[in-house]
């Protein structure tokens, strides 16, 4: 779900990136722990809310929904095969709502303001002998490897499948891992050649 | 115009019960010329040799400075003076959007998110990409992620940029894009090519084969002593 950072200058924008984490915690908090089937659409309307506030754009909307909207698909099915129709609709609707929720943050609060942001809390690591920065960066690296992990995932799919083994799990689990721990190898050169760490 | 020096610069790598293998052999040179290229056949050791100018890689045994500033005992002053330019910007990227992966780089140099977000827009402006500062680095294509990747690098003013094959994974347009933007540089470049044409526009030529320097001189002299070498 996380979305890529639209500049602007809403209320959501403005706001300190501590406000917007924790109040997207206290949102999700509030999604899991309230169990009722009429409060799934509310939170639905609230989270609808907060990307429009934030002018994310509906394209980007529709995009960030489509990715949680099969995990949201096959946990409702699973709720409804278990509990009933009931549960289902609301575990779709949450599913949906966090998914939502999560976006205004990420389309609000650019990567290196969340750094920023990360590094100020972490400081009280320093007295343990941690770098602050270092926790700050590897969590946004973490995040910003995602999508080059799916790309990585999917060409190694396409490879396995043009040598004719897609049924074959070696053959695209083993190469999967290689290729993702030689990318990791080549971007950490590339943060050590910018001088990234050095102080 | 700055110095890179290697002297007796070496580096092995080892191999578990089999000794050690030898990437780059003794090298001794003095590199001042403004734009120096180096050739060779892959896996030949001219990557190795590129690498030891920032300290990605360190000598074994021996020495290579820059400026006179160790690049592993002053590995972090050598870093502000040498960016550095992969083969495959993918790697080199690490950030969603152009801008924030501009602003990463600025990290060290520019304090204050502000300046940083300025100085980060003014950088992809000043290299044709301000309508992709807001674009994810993967929806660009293969040019526009090599100069984004450029941009960073020139972003932290370096006054010795290194690329490695900055061109192999590009179509012929591109390639020319990439390399004229090199070549009008002000600061030194040591460039690690396969694309003769380029080196041709260079001051000197290496010419790497085996992990050893097998000829130094200007474009013309090495050129042509490694198209014998391949024909060989």
């Amino acid at each position: 779900m996380a979305g890529l950072h639209q500049p602007g200058n809403t209320v959501l924008h403005r706001l300190p990136v501590g406000a917007k984490v924790l109040g997207l915690a206290m949102l999700s908090l509030a999604i899991v722990v309230v169990r009722d089937v009429r409060s799934a659409p509310v939170f639905l309307l609230i989270t609808l809310l907060l990307a429009a506030l934030a002018r994310v754009p509906v394209r980007s909307v529709w995009r960030a929904a489509r990715g949680v909207l099969l995990i949201a698909v096959v946990a409702g099915a699973l709720q409804w095969w278990w509990y009933g129709g009931a549960k289902a609709a609301e575990t779709f609707l949450d599913l949906l709502s966090l998914g939502l929720a999560a976006l205004a943050l990420t389309a609000t609060t650019s990567v290196n303001e969340m750094v920023d942001a990360l590094s100020r809390w972490a400081r009280p690591l320093r007295f343990v002998g941690i770098d602050p920065d270092r926790v700050a960066l590897t969590v946004a690296l973490t995040i910003g490897a995602l999508p080059g992990t799916i790309a990585i995932a999917r060409e190694t799919r396409d490879a396995a499948r043009a040598r004719g083994l897609d049924r074959n799990p070696r053959a695209y689990l083993s190469p999967f891992v290689i290729r993702v721990v030689a990318r990791a190898h080549e971007s950490g050169d590339a943060l050590h050649a910018r001088g990234i760490g050095d102080d | 115009m700055t110095s890179i020096q290697f002297a007796e610069a070496t580096v092995r790598v080892p191999l578990p019960g089999r000794g050690a293998r030898e990437i780059l052999a003794p090298t001794t040179l003095t590199l001042t010329e403004r734009r120096v290229a180096v050739i060779g056949a892959n896996g030949s050791g001219k990557s190795t040799l590129a690498r030891l100018v920032n300290g990605l890689v360190r000598p074994s045994s021996g020495r290579v400075t820059v400026d006179g500033h160790d690049v592993v005992r002053e590995g972090a002053a050598v870093r502000r003076m040498v960016g550095f330019c992969f083969t495959d910007p993918a790697a080199q990227l690490v950030m969603p959007t152009c801008v924030e992966d501009i602003e990463l780089s600025l990290r060290r140099t520019v304090k204050g998110a502000a300046a940083r977000r300025e100085r980060a827009l003014s950088v992809l402006a000043a290299h044709g990409l301000a309508d992709h500062a807001h674009d994810s680095v993967h929806s660009l294509s293969g040019g526009q992620r090599q100069l984004v990747a450029l941009a960073g690098v020139l972003a932290l003013e370096p006054t010795i940029v290194v690329a490695d094959e900055p061109t192999t994974l590009l179509d012929r347009a591109n390639t020319r894009r990439i390399g004229d933007l090199l070549f009008a540089l002000d600061q030194q470049l040591v460039l690690v090519t396969h694309d003769l044409d380029l080196a041709a526009r260079c001051d000197r030529v290496l010419v790497v084969d085996d992990a050893r320097v097998v000829a130094d001189g200007s474009p013309a002299e090495s050129i042509g002593h490694y198209t014998a070498l391949v024909d060989a």
